[in-house]
């Protein structure tokens, strides 16, 4: 009996079946993390869709857990960043074994003055929950249809023309956007043809989650990571605390298990006794996968969108890849909403390839190379792991090469057309920093669309639809006293910036004119970019 | 023996690339042929070094886990 009890989604008639028609301005295919996502923050900015999913319940298995600072700012400004934090297991700090000794520990958060920390452990059926009930918060925007498979998708005028299959018949759904959230083995991206081919890696891993009563860890929890322990040797594991006292330890296995053998109890609970002791536990979860690294060529096929899984997928060391995806979607987002509202130009939409391909670059090396510590593939990338391990007991510098996942952190997009170039502590086109405000948090009162931040004796000026706020100002906008001097050490004193509307730098000024900061807006909205 | 230790003295996405580099350099390659280049990149590298104290310090380092 799984921990999670899984309540499914009823499956409404929609309207198509009965000669009716209805248009959607966005249909999101998959309503996993990622689809959900896109469609709550569509809604937030008054953006209608339809969200269509072949099945009718969360996710099974706890599959992705471990979400990063970043993601959890975005799901903060998506309205559930607060619940998945009271839920979800906290943890900085990663620890590494080899054999049974520990090696090394890093902290992925050192600093204080940020609202969400480094990490937080929650399984991906209560992520699709909480973004659930969000979503049926915004009944009129947002159309939620499960058990709705879509066949078929072909080019019209304005759009695209869906097939979707239900169990009371088939209709055909007008859309003028399709954004295929549909995952890693995307239908929609093999109904294309689209070439989806890179590294390949053949060793598999087993995943099995337990439930396990007490504490494990004496202190906070933490990652752990082996090298070659004496309870599986020759080969890694990982233990991650999730919620609800369920633990989810990943094993690699050799390179030709055969999979059915070893996924059998009687194999698999002799290894978890020797990580977790003499306590009880129960098995709730186990699977075994094999993995990729790989991008679409494209995001953007005319009308047709890929986010998430269907675009990119990696290894999961890092958690690079539930993170990756609800990053497409804060890049995607916005710009879709400016296009649908006419206030930017297709080829805005164009420059979430670019950025977001970026991204997948630097998740897919840093995935891949992680992997390759993990799994060496010839005698002499053995050896090089095998000394940099023995060294890694007494000496720092080796201490760092060892690679158990570089885990995430948001792309920064410097250098990118929408970007105005500048120089400041935060530098175009990274993401904003947090800092506590007053009583409050810098990534929790930031105003929706473009802002204005200024910090210190700057003067801001006054542009339609630009919202402003001040930093250790007084003003007739909302302004906040940097409590403990964190703004001012990430931002730098008498300057502002102006931040899009997913939180990344757009442009910095020293005086900004209204001209400059408007000139700065309608370049972050593509407005002066050829349209495609 | 006490061995000297040795921080790091490149930043962690340099200490990957770094890795990387190496680990492509050997690719492709016998054992006997790998095993060649790590002898004329050590050569190389304690060129580029520069300082023989440095040098014999590092042989120093690497040959106590010898043993």
């Amino acid at each position: 009996m799984p921990a999670y009890e899984h309540t499914p989604e009823p499956f409404k008639r929609p309207p198509e079946l009965d000669g009716g028609r209805s248009n959607a301005p966005v249909a999101i295919v998959g309503a996993g993390p990622v689809g959900l996502a896109l469609a709550v923050d569509l809604a937030q900015r008054g953006v209608a869709c339809t969200v269509l999913d072949d099945n009718n319940v969360v996710s099974v298995g706890s599959r992705a857990i471990c979400w990063a600072k970043r993601t959890l700012e975005i799901f903060d400004r998506l309205g559930v960043g607060q619940r998945m934090l009271d839920k979800g297991v906290t943890w900085k700090v990663g620890r590494l074994f080899h054999g049974d000794d520990p090696v090394y520990d890093f902290d992925l958060l050192p600093e204080e003055g940020h609202a969400y920390p480094a990490f937080i452990n929650l399984q991906q059926y209560y992520v699709e929950e909480y973004l659930l009930d969000r979503a049926k918060e915004f009944p009129d925007l947002i159309d939620l249809r499960f058990l709705s498979k879509v066949t078929d998708h072909t080019p019209t005028e304005t759009g695209v023309a869906l097939t979707v299959e239900t169990p009371e018949g088939r209709y055909t759904l007008d859309a003028d956007w399709m954004v295929a959230c549909d995952g890693a083995g995307s239908p929609t991206r093999k109904r294309m043809d689209l070439a989806f081919e890179g590294q390949t890696f053949t060793e598999q891993f087993l995943i099995a989650d337990i439930e396990m009563e007490g504490e494990f860890f004496d202190g906070p929890p933490e990652r752990w990571f082996w090298f070659d322990p004496t309870f599986h040797p020759g080969k890694s594991a990982l233990l991650h605390q999730q919620p609800d006292n369920i633990y989810r330890i990943d094993l690699q296995l050799d390179r030709d298990t055969d999979a059915e053998s070893v996924a059998d109890e009687e194999t698999v609970l002799p290894r978890i006794r020797a990580i977790v002791g003499d306590r009880p536990f129960r098995l709730d979860w186990m699977s075994i996968y094999t993995f990729r690294c790989i991008t679409l060529d494209r995001y953007v096929h005319g009308p047709v969108i890929f986010a998430g899984d269907s675009a990119h997928v990696v290894s999961p060391f890092g958690a690079r890849g539930g993170n990756g995806g609800i990053q497409d979607i804060d890049n995607l987002g916005w710009k879709l909403a400016a296009v649908i509202a006419g206030e930017a130009p297709r080829a805005l939409i164009d420059t979430y390839d670019t950025e977001r391909r970026r991204a997948a670059r630097e998740n897919i090396v840093n995935s891949a190379r992680a992997t390759n510590f993990m799994t060496p593939k010839t005698p002499i990338e053995a050896l090089f792991r095998a000394e940099t391990l023995r060294m890694a007991h007494d000496q720092p510098f080796a201490r760092r090469i060892i690679n158990s996942g570089r885990l995430s952190t948001p792309c920064a997009l410097t250098g990118e057309a929408l970007q105005t170039p500048g120089t400041a502590p935060l530098e175009p086109g990274r993401a904003l920093l947090d800092a506590p405000l007053g009583d409050d948090w810098l990534v929790r009162v930031m105003p929706d669309g473009f802002v204005l931040l200024g910090i210190g004796t700057v003067v801001l000026p006054d542009v339609a639809g630009i919202a402003r706020m001040g930093i250790d100002q007084n003003a007739d906008y909302p302004c906040y006293p940097d409590r403990d001097g964190y703004a001012l050490d990430r931002y730098g004193r008498d300057r502002a910036y102006l931040i899009r509307p997913d939180g990344h730098v757009a442009a910095v000024f020293d005086t900004p004119t209204a001209q400059a900061v408007e000139r700065a807006r309608d370049r972050a909205l593509g407005r002066m970019l050829e349209d495609a | 023996m006490s061995k000297p230790t040795h921080d790091s003295r490149l930043d962690p996405a340099a200490t990957d690339d770094v890795y990387a580099a190496i680990m492509a350099a050997h690719d492709g390659l016998t054992d006997a042929q790998s095993h060649a280049l790590n002898a004329r990149l050590v050569l190389l590298m304690a060129n580029a070094l520069g300082d023989a104290d440095e040098v014999a310090t590092l042989c120093r380092t690497a040959r106590v886990y010898a043993g």
